[in-house]
């Protein structure tokens, strides 16, 4: 491959990105500002993932990406054959032998190894933005750590609706400091955020980079009557009959039949393999896709 | 004019720049863990190390400070040769390089409260680093670990300032570790 510079990105662009990725590791939570390029896909199509990613690959690692748990939806097949051009690593839809997984929405539910980088596509990086759309009221509010909004916010959900009702992109507070938007992965997944391996969050649109770092403390906003609960539909898995799994429904005919299968495709498919089958499923067969 | 300022930067320079970032990186979120880097032959009295986090981190865009035992000539050619980095005053700069001692820690940007990575990162050149001496707690560690510092005070009262702060780089022949602002030092 030599119609490109290495990973796409010309070397002042990725040193500019490196240098980001460094200071929000630095700055666990905080949003680390950078001149997002213009990349080859449209915005909200995980353009600050794929620049974070791209500053991070090197020849030698085995790259994965997942769109909302699964391998084989066009962002995920594009941005993987993206980076086996432009990059010429290697590939898998395997959690474990992937050493950089890029995600959209999901974290994967195998746990995690201490090698192992996630990188995140981030929509909108900032957790205020629906409270308080301007920028410079919210980077005053993250200076003063000034997040009394947030708790009315989750206040408010608990007097609406008798609970709090936000599903996805739930605030964490990140080592006691910075309120962060974890990307719109379920609420089920937050728990997963304090891992082994390293943690990027991309957001292209808005200019942001920022960063977990391994065994970073990182805790849901709660209140002690409300706790945290990391939620998932009630059911097991249809096809490989997993009940530890964030599941997706599925609308199967007009009838009103659906059923329910892991959003994490890998997860699913190793479980079959296995020989698990759930009440739908049928035994895994090599090539019956 | 001398050659030798022309050569020892990264040979294949996106594929070098890549493993070398992934290298500083790690060595970033894990506070304490030592990472051996290769791709740069740097003049002395600059480490290898050194020579290579600033081949991958710096350019025309990142001034940079120079302490008094570093600040040669040779040196400074070399870097302008293969980074272009302007060299500045501590206040005004992104990296500074030096020994412990000849580094004005008071005088480097800890960012501000609205913007804390507008702050400096020090590449500390030392002449031991191995995982004996301060015990490290913080973001990026497991239970503990533990790194050869210059001394410990100086680390306690930049975590103090969190999330301000100063980041250090300590390099030592081709091998490196990191301390960032949030680790705690005893």
């Amino acid at each position: 491959m030599s119609d490109y510079n290495f990973a796409y990105l010309d070397e002042q662009t990725k040193r500019m990105i490196r240098r980001a990725i460094l200071k929000g590791l630095a700055i666990p939570g905080y949003q680390v500002p950078f001149a997002s390029r213009e990349m080859p896909m449209p915005y909200g199509w995980g353009t600050g993932g794929v620049q974070v990613s791209a500053a991070v690959l090197t020849p030698d690692d085995t790259f994965k990406v997942i769109d909302q748990g699964a391998d084989d939806t066009t962002n995920a097949v594009s941005i993987r054959r993206f980076f086996q051009k432009t990059a010429g690593v290697a590939v898998t839809e395997a959690t474990s032998q992937a050493s950089v997984i890029q995600t959209r929405h999901r974290i994967p539910e195998e746990e995690l190894r201490a090698d192992q980088i996630l990188v995140y596509q981030v929509p909108i990086p900032e957790p205020l933005r629906f409270l308080e759309p301007s920028e410079v009221e919210t980077r005053k509010m993250h200076a003063l750590e000034e997040y009394g909004l947030m708790h009315v916010k989750l206040y408010e959900d608990i007097s609406q609706h008798g609970d709090i009702a936000t599903a996805y992109a739930y605030p964490v507070k990140v080592e006691g400091r910075y309120v962060m938007d974890p990307s719109p992965i379920p609420k089920f997944d937050n728990p997963k955020l304090e891992m082994a391996g390293i943690q990027l969050f991309g957001a292209g649109r808005e200019q942001r980079i920022y960063a977990i770092p391994p065994y970073t403390q990182v805790v849901s906003l709660d209140f002690d009557d409300y706790p945290f609960q990391p939620t998932k539909a009630d059911h097991a898995c249809d096809l490989c009959g997993a009940t530890d799994s964030y599941l997706d429904e599925l609308i199967v005919d007009d009838a009103g039949g659906r059923m329910f299968m892991c959003s994490d495709t890998d997860y699913c498919t190793s479980r079959r393999k296995d020989g698990h089958v759930g009440a739908q499923g049928v035994p895994y067969k090599e090539d019956a896709a | 004019m001398q050659t030798q300022i022309l050569e020892g930067g990264f040979t294949d320079l996106p594929i070098d720049a890549s493993h070398a970032f992934r290298a500083v990186m790690t060595a970033m979120a894990r506070p304490g863990e030592i990472v051996s880097v290769t791709g740069a032959q740097p003049p002395l009295p600059l480490s290898a190390a050194a020579g290579v986090v600033i081949l991958t981190l710096c350019d025309p865009e990142t001034p940079i400070y120079l302490a008094p035992g570093h600040d040669t000539p040779q040196l400074r050619d070399w870097i302008t040769f293969h980074t272009g980095a302007p060299f500045a005053q501590p206040q005004d700069a992104m990296f500074a390089l030096g020994a412990w001692d000849d580094l004005p820690l008071a005088d480097f940007s800890t960012g501000t409260a609205e913007y804390p990575d507008r702050s400096a990162t020090l590449i500390v050149e030392s002449l031991t680093l191995s995982n004996e001496g301060a015990a490290l707690r913080g973001p990026g560690i497991k239970d503990r670990a533990a790194l050869s510092l210059p001394e410990t005070r100086a680390f306690q009262n930049n975590a103090a300032l969190f999330p301000l702060g100063l980041d250090f780089i300590f390099t030592c022949a081709d091998r490196l570790a990191a301390l960032p602002r949030t680790t705690k030092v005893s």
